[in-house]
């Protein structure tokens, strides 16, 4: 009988060590979040999103806020994002929300700015203010126009 | 081709067989086999390899079922029987398999116990008397701790033998108790069965092509031949003028004489 | 050719044969599962013979694949200045495929094939006609606990596999190719989503747990009552799992992505 309890001991140990990788994968990797999903929704349209993806992260000065947690096509054909933000957050309604890159090549994000009023957002309203997303191509395209046209100036 | 009949016991037949045929794969074994085996008594089931001896065991433990006939246990068909009902039935069997049958990851008094554990409300003192009872019965004593790959053939059977009977069934069945056993062994086993027939009242059928032993302790003798039964008391099998009887229990012996060495001459029923 | 086209016939109407049995086998264990009394003295001793006697196979190779991953990854995203990636391209490959198949692969190999011989050799040594005649059932005592205990382990050794995958390509990525220990998480994390990568990570796991737990202990019980018997049913037990996960697998991945 012995042997029996150092064996229970043996899977036990083993058991745990499992869902302990499984928790490790689902919640630090995966994302999973175990806090009640109160997370307050917050709507932005923009001309362009880019390579905006879900569960892009939301930030205000460099923190995280949310994520970004869907994208649909708006009436008025502009692209509508859902934001899944802190319930606890005081947003100004005259807040702006900008999509950057992180970095030269990295994945895009939303950076809120927030505004001066006082009444703030609550759920389910939107963020009048927005910038849209910076393609680059757009950008170098525009450069080398610029760089034509100041050739071609002088002469 | 005629015996005289077994000596009539007015207790009515233990287990009977009613028109059985059996066929494997498209060889018959039993054609028509009607028999029936007495209460209280030990009887033998000869045949040559392949006869169908085993079969007729595994009829019993409703294990296989026949194309035809009926088997009755203890009054109870098992040929028509559920798995459930047949449950019932293995209550009042006990089987000792030609190879033990033990159970290889458990220890002998693991597996000697095990039809306690499972079927009776005993404690596990209790269940602990009941094992060390049984193996010393069977002279055993000091090996419970052992595995089964760890005993020699002899005691694998005596273990085997100890298990069928630890939950006290009615009808004791036995595969080959004594093949490849030495003379000593032989000897031993048949002594436990006799024992065990006659202290616990236990009906053994016993299959075996071990003519010797098995003509010392039969109460009845079922003789196979060509899928059918013969039946008769092991004196009128040993003085049948039958040639065919004759030479069956002659090759069989002749069979028994390579193995047995040591075996006492005046018991030889034939030359 | 005419012979070649009677084998196929034979071979077709065998595998349809097969498919029926193993599903009336599996309706059998489902009914001997929901019977008292519980084994769980018996599930126990399976969990470790099949999950925790698998652990050093499958936590070494684990290991080693999220190496090589890390070494491949690392070769082929430094062509496009991405090795930053390397977290999510290592995660992802052992996450979504490498780590559920592998595991069900290494798993039918050292457990499948030891379930296949130990119930075989019941079979061969009349221990299961033994239990029948003891009234007890030997799909409730002996096949049903370990098909319980293969299908509760796999995922746990997908786990296993997986994290140390992980740790087999931090260390190849970090240490020795000198990328970023933030940007190898970071872009983990940024790429695994729980509901789609995790949970269909671990439902592979668990269907691929079934299948392996269904043909072993099928191909065990009803094996031939020889030698060869039980060896056939253990090589045979290898192969047909073994494709059997890869078909599967397709078909998860296919309707998953959904």
């Amino acid at each position: 009988m012995n042997q029996g309890s150092t064996r229970d001991l043996i899977v036990g140990l083993f058991v745990l060590a499992g869902l302990i990788a499984l928790a490790f994968l689902s919640l630090s990797v995966g994302g999973l979040s175990l806090r009640n999903n109160g997370g307050m929704m917050l709507y932005a349209n923009f001309d362009q999103i880019g390579g905006l993806k879900p569960r892009a992260p939301v930030m205000i000065s460099g923190v995280k806020v949310g994520q970004v947690e869907m994208i649909k096509l708006a009436d008025d054909f502009r692209a509508r994002v859902e934001l899944d933000v802190d319930p606890k957050l005081q947003l100004p309604v005259d807040s702006s929300a900008s999509i950057l890159t992180a970095g030269l090549l990295g994945d895009q994000y939303i950076l809120l700015q927030p505004g001066g009023e006082e009444a703030v957002l609550k759920a389910g309203e939107e963020i009048e203010m927005t910038e849209s997303a910076v393609i680059l191509e757009r950008l170098i395209g525009q450069f080398i126009h610029n760089t034509n046209i100041e050739k071609a100036g002088p002469e | 081709m005629s015996l005289q009949p077994a000596a009539s016991s007015a207790a009515p037949a233990h287990v009977l067989f009613e028109d059985v045929h059996m066929a494997f794969g498209g060889r018959t074994v039993l054609r028509g086999m009607s028999c029936e085996f007495p209460r209280g008594r030990i009887s033998i089931i000869l045949g040559g390899s392949g006869a169908g001896k085993t079969t007729i065991l595994r009829l019993i433990g409703g294990l296989v079922r026949p194309q035809k006939g009926r088997i009755a246990v203890a009054g109870l068909d098992v040929t028509s029987a559920s798995e459930a009902d047949l449950y019932t039935v293995r209550d009042k069997l006990g089987m000792m398999f030609q190879g033990g049958a033990l159970l290889d990851s458990l220890s002998i008094f693991d597996n000697l116990a095990f039809p306690l554990r499972e079927h009776s409300k005993l404690s596990e003192a209790e269940i602990a008397k009941e094992v060390r009872d049984k193996l010393a019965a069977v002279g055993m004593s000091g090996v419970d701790h052992l595995l089964p790959g760890q005993l020699s053939g002899g005691m694998v059977k005596r273990a085997a033998l100890a298990r069928a009977i630890i939950n006290r069934p009615e009808i004791l069945l036995c595969d080959e108790p004594f093949s490849g056993l030495d003379p000593i062994s032989v000897k031993r086993i048949e002594a436990l069965l006799r024992h065990i027939n006659r202290e616990l009242d236990i009906t053994i059928l016993i299959s075996s092509h071990h003519v010797p032993s098995t003509l010392r302790l039969a109460d009845q003798v079922v003789l196979l031949v060509q899928g059918q039964a013969m039946v008769g008391s092991a004196q009128s099998l040993r003085t049948s003028p039958d040639p065919m009887i004759a030479e069956f229990l002659n090759e069989e012996v002749d069979h028994s004489r390579a193995l047995d060495l040591g075996f006492e001459p005046e018991r030889r029923p034939i030359l | 050719m005419l012979q070649s086209i009677r084998h196929l016939g034979a071979t077709t109407t065998a595998f349809v044969y097969h498919l029926g049995r193993i599903t009336l086998f599996a309706l059998a264990i489902a009914r001997a599962v929901v019977t008292p009394p519980a084994r769980f003295r018996v599930f126990i001793n399976e969990i470790f013979n099949l999950g925790v006697l698998s652990l050093v196979i499958v936590g070494v190779c684990g290991l080693v694949v999220g190496m090589v991953l890390g070494l491949q990854g690392y070769n082929t995203l430094v062509r496009f200045g991405a090795e930053e990636s390397l977290g999510a391209v290592v995660g992802l490959s052992l996450i979504r495929e490498l780590g559920p198949v592998l595991t069900a692969l290494l798993t039918t190999g050292r457990a499948g094939s030891a379930t296949a011989a130990e119930i075989g050799a019941m079979v061969r040594t009349e221990q299961l006609d033994g239990l029948r005649m003891m009234s007890i059932d030997p799909m409730h005592l002996v096949v049903s606990p370990k098909v319980l205990a293969m299908i509760a382990v796999m995922p746990l050794l997908t786990a296993l596999f997986i994290v140390c995958g992980l740790g087999g390509g931090y260390f190849v990525g970090v240490n020795l190719k000198g990328v970023d220990a933030g940007s190898y998480w970071s872009s983990l994390h940024a790429n695994v989503v729980f509901s789609d990568d995790i949970a269909g990570s671990m439902l592979k796991a668990l269907i691929f747990g079934i299948l392996v737990a269904l043909v072993s202990t099928y191909r065990g019980y009803t094996c031939a009552p020889t030698a060869a018997g039980v060896s056939s049913a253990t090589t045979s037990t290898v192969v047909v799992a073994s494709v059997a996960i890869f078909i599967s697998d397709y078909f998860i991945t296919a309707l998953w992505g959904v």
